[in-house]
């Protein structure tokens, strides 16, 4: 299993997501320079910075939906750029993707939202294809005639979730979620968070969340990064976070809200 | 039947097992990846373990124990399918060993979320299913016109505004229509119309030189251009081309809920969307139909000089005397007609779209379809109409 599974190639010890030197701008604008950026195999990983400053831009470079003018993406120790498209296959079947709303296909009802990749990626009998996609959607907490529904049928935070369980349909190694809980009530968020984690420990999951949510970056994401000034600025525990002296760091990590969410934690 | 000591091999990853029937219980041994990847082996795997713990042989056995020591990565499908496996045996008479605490942690998940009943949409008699169907289609019909005839009374009453108050006309959206719909259009209109001219002329000019009629052919292409072939076929590229941009533009704005973001602005949809596109269409069509006039005639001209050796002079006396201004005017009489067919067919189909892409795309391949049907059905009444009337 070389190239059917990319994810299997990776010593466990190394990161499954490697960026370095990542240049990204449009016209005369520079929105990454030099960036560099580890994640950790197994680790929830919480990104955060400014609007703007270009956290989803980031997202879609690694996942190759935006040109970049330099630099090197290496998943699972595959440079992007160096593979053939078996393996490149073989990466896409390996990740699965949160768009920021949902990006479910209109079209098909959210069940045949969850077996797209697994109709396409993999020889599945449709029983099982069936019973998996309930599975999916038990998973991440939507009722079960959910399933029967279409997008435009569905709230904000059960597009969030039926969007979740496409991601999650193959099982994959990494995710990557844009602000999964942004539009969702606090409860809900909560539970969101919860599912996170729990995914991670059962499944082994490694998480790539672009997210403003400071609850979330307190109770899951093991490690946070903070981007600021085209670059990663700082990367670390929530315990870096505060004592790091910056004045977006600190004002996002220490301002009003923030203690307000420390202070609820405690 | 007695269960032989069955172990099937497979490569350190490939999901297998074997069933060791032991003194009052048994031990099936599971081994190799539980994946997505090898879902597809392991269901028929699964399957054929059901059937040996089925067996009265199996039943019968007390305790059976699952050994997942050997078990690689579990993911949710393996997990199912482990699922799948165990519920054939009563939960009493089952014991797992070797199993890691994540794994069991995700089976005890799986289980919960199998156990989330099935929804299964409710059985309709193909009688039912038929006449639902058909009163869907009813109810649609109905709603369909009421828009239809909204979108009228709105363009009347904005009409009637305007003369009142000609201060609250949007004049630049209705600019920017126009040239959207009729300078953008041009081009594209005088080309096509100057070739219909030329192919009437070139056809007509073919079948009179065998009656030595040559000259009737100007007779011919001045009324039946004119009169029919020039709005007819305008009508129809503006269906095509504005009609279907239409749909398209207000049904994506209804999908992103910019219509509903203007009911609350406190704007009227069909008054700054509606409006502006009818009146820049009904403007434009006459005038794209006075230019298709031109460029046929132009076209049969140049044919006539070219391949039906009638010199351009000998064609315009002849085409004086052939037609008159009425021809002209019985023709070009039909376009806002036509104009206010396409824009309220388009827009009420704009207005219709539902949340899907597939809808969007529906609605404007039933707007273009429809239009175009409605445009030839109007001009058929016309014809009728002018019968009637002796011109």
């Amino acid at each position: 299993m070389t190239t059917d599974d990319p994810a299997g190639d990776l010593a466990a010890d190394e990161p499954i997501l490697r960026v370095r030197d990542i240049t990204v701008g449009f016209g005369d604008k520079l929105i990454l320079e030099g960036l560099d950026l580890d994640v950790k195999r197994g680790e929830i990983l919480g990104f955060v910075g400014g609007s703007g400053t270009g956290k989803s831009v980031l997202m879609r470079t690694i996942l190759g939906l935006n040109p970049r003018r330099g630099g090197t993406v290496e998943v699972f120790g595959h440079d992007l750029d160096a593979i053939d498209a078996a393996t490149r296959t073989g990466i896409e079947r390996s990740w699965g993707v949160l768009f920021q709303h949902g990006a479910l296909f209109s079209s098909l009802t959210v069940l045949q939202n969850i077996q797209v990749p697994m109709r396409e990626h993999m020889k599945l009998s449709q029983g099982l294809m069936d019973d998996l996609a309930r599975i999916k959607l038990a998973l991440v907490g939507l009722p079960p005639d959910a399933g029967a529904k279409f997008p435009s049928e569905l709230s904000g935070g059960m597009i969030k979730r039926a969007s979740l369980a496409r991601a999650l349909a193959l099982d994959p190694a990494i995710v990557f979620l844009d602000e999964p809980t942004s539009g969702l009530d606090p409860i809900g968020a909560g539970e969101f968070d919860d599912l996170i984690a729990k995914l991670r420990d059962t499944l082994g999951l490694t998480v790539f969340m672009v997210t403003h949510d400071l609850d979330s970056l307190r109770s899951v994401c093991d490690r946070i990064a903070v981007l600021g000034d085209r670059k990663v600025l700082v990367i670390g525990p929530m315990s870096t976070m505060l004592t790091f002296d910056h004045p977006w760091v600190k004002a996002y990590f220490r301002g009003a809200r923030a203690r307000g969410a420390t202070a609820r934690g405690n | 039947m007695g269960f032989g000591s069955r172990r099937v091999r497979w490569s350190p990853t490939e999901p297998g097992w074997s069933f060791d029937p032991t003194e009052g219980g048994a031990r099936l041994v599971l081994g190799g990846d539980w994946t997505i990847r090898t879902a597809g082996r392991l269901e028929q795997r699964v399957a054929e373990m059901v059937t040996t713990l089925e067996a009265p042989a199996a039943t019968a056995l007390a305790r059976i124990d699952f050994d997942f020591t050997d078990v690689g990565q579990i993911d949710t499908a393996g997990a199912l399918l482990l699922d799948r496996l165990t519920a054939t045996v009563p939960e009493e008479r089952i014991g797992r060993i070797g199993l890691a605490e994540p794994q069991r942690v995700l089976l005890d998940e799986i289980r919960a979320a199998v156990q989330a009943p099935e929804v299964l949409p409710p059985k309709l008699s193909p009688i039912v299913g038929f006449l639902t169907a058909l009163g869907r289609y009813g109810v649609s019909l109905a709603a369909e016109s009421a828009l239809v005839v909204q979108l009228l009374g709105g363009v009347a009453l904005v009409l009637v505004t305007a003369i009142r108050h000609p201060s609250r006309v949007r004049f630049i959206p209705f600019i920017h229509q126009l040239e959207r719909t009729c300078v953008n259009a041009a081009p594209i209109v005088l080309l096509m119309s100057f070739l219909i001219g030329a192919i009437i002329a070139q056809q007509g000019a073919f079948y009179f030189r065998r009656f030595g009629a040559d000259l009737y052919v100007v007779d011919m292409v001045g009324v039946l251009t004119l009169r029919e072939i020039a709005v007819l076929l305008t009508a129809v590229m503006v269906a095509g081309r504005s009609g279907s941009s239409f749909t398209a533009e207000l049904g994506s704005m209804k999908m992103r809920e910019e219509v509903d973001a203007l009911q609350v602005i406190g704007l009227d949809p069909v008054e700054v969307l509606v409006v502006p596109r009818l009146i820049a269409l009904m403007v434009a069509l006459p005038i794209l139909t006075f230019l298709a006039d031109l460029a046929s005639i132009f076209g049969a001209a140049v044919v006539c000089q070219v391949y039906g050796g009638i010199p351009t002079e000998t064609f315009l006396q002849r085409l004086a005397a052939a037609v008159e201004l009425r021809t002209f005017l019985v023709g070009i009489a039909k376009a806002p007609f036509m104009a206010m067919i396409i824009g309220l067919v388009a827009c009420s189909e704009g207005l219709q779209v539902a949340g899907s892409a597939e809808s969007l795309g529906a609605r404007t391949t039933v707007s273009v379809v429809k239009s175009i049907f409605m445009v030839i059905v109007v001009d058929g009444i016309f014809a009728i109409f002018y019968a009637a009337v002796g011109v």
